[in-house]
């Protein structure tokens, strides 16, 4: 059993933190609705405040983890271009793509559409945490802003979804792959 | 405790919402900046040069690099002018929300290139 570099950070940006992320944003949708229906009986504990603040930073950490590996590390790799001559188009999934009508439309609308949305996700939901962190207890007295966190949660949401399913189908057209091999489990000769 | 005591000790205890409204329309500004940055540089080969700060990853990180600033110095400008202010949230979540729902739009390709 083994794994290459390349296919080993898609993992840890996709699997890692990306659905760490959408895991996290139900949730958090859930703690705010349980956080902000208890103010209406003013027995709001701080601690809890305090959670939700910590849970939503938490967020905001996973979704700049997931952009800047997704950036920086692995979109390099998906744009690479192949040198002249190059007939296997496999360690160049951007081109790959492209390079069949039938495929070419998840690098156009799929890539293109989510190399930029979900770099929405962490601008949105560091906002959140800072407004959660900041206001604490006195959200109570801000409806408003307390409506403003569930449209930003849900949003952040809403992309992070798009840009997920868009990286897991490009994933399965054409995977990033490459790089050193690192060997997890030796079999043996069946 | 009377009505007029309840709201009095409200007021002292709460954090005005200017600090909140900044944070907010300043994410519907960088946003918004993020969609535009990505349609010109899809648009204009000049743009998208200028920018791609780091190659391997083209116009992508001069993109999100200079969204990223625009939000944050609209943050601190808001932050600054509403620190101690009351605003008015609900016109600013509209605000908000429309830019953010713009930026969502403009960044699907096929409505970004029917400009």
């Amino acid at each position: 059993m083994e794994i290459t570099t390349r296919s080993l950070w898609t993992l840890i940006h996709g699997m890692g933190f990306g659905a760490l992320y959408l895991l996290a944003g139900s949730g958090a949708i859930a703690f705010l609705y349980q956080r902000f229906s208890t103010y209406v009986a003013a027995s709001a504990s701080p601690g809890r405040d305090r959670l939700l603040g910590i849970y939503l930073a938490v967020m905001a950490a996973l979704a700049w983890l997931t952009v800047l590996t997704g950036t920086y590390i692995i979109y390099p790799w998906y744009r690479a271009t192949p040198p002249k001559g190059t007939t296997s188009l496999g360690a160049y999934p951007r081109s790959l793509l492209l390079s069949n009508p039938a495929t070419s439309q998840w690098h156009l609308i799929g890539m293109e559409w989510k190399e930029h949305v979900a770099w929405l996700v962490p601008i949105v939901i560091t906002t959140a945490a800072v407004v959660v962190i900041r206001y604490g207890r006195d959200l109570k007295y801000h409806p408003q802003l307390r409506i403003a966190l569930y449209g930003l949660i849900v949003l952040s949401l809403f992309a992070a979804g798009v840009a997920g399913f868009f990286g897991a189908m490009l994933d399965k057209s054409a995977p990033v792959e490459g790089g050193q091999t690192i060997q997890l489990v030796q079999g043996e000769k069946q | 405790m009377s009505a007029k005591n309840a709201n009095a000790k409200r007021d002292s205890s709460s954090i005005p919402s200017g600090p909140g409204a900044a944070a907010i329309l300043a994410t519907g500004i960088g946003s918004f900046a993020l969609a535009v940055l990505t349609v010109a540089a899809d648009k204009s080969v000049p743009v998208k040069n200028l920018l791609a700060i780091y190659k391997p990853t083209g116009a992508l990180s001069g993109v999100t690099t200079a969204a990223i600033v625009v939000w944050l110095a609209a943050w601190a400008i808001l932050e600054w002018r509403w620190q101690k202010k009351t605003i008015q949230l609900k016109p600013i979540n509209v605000v908000a929300l429309v830019l953010l729902g713009l930026s969502l739009l403009l960044t699907f390709p096929p409505l970004g290139d029917l400009l």
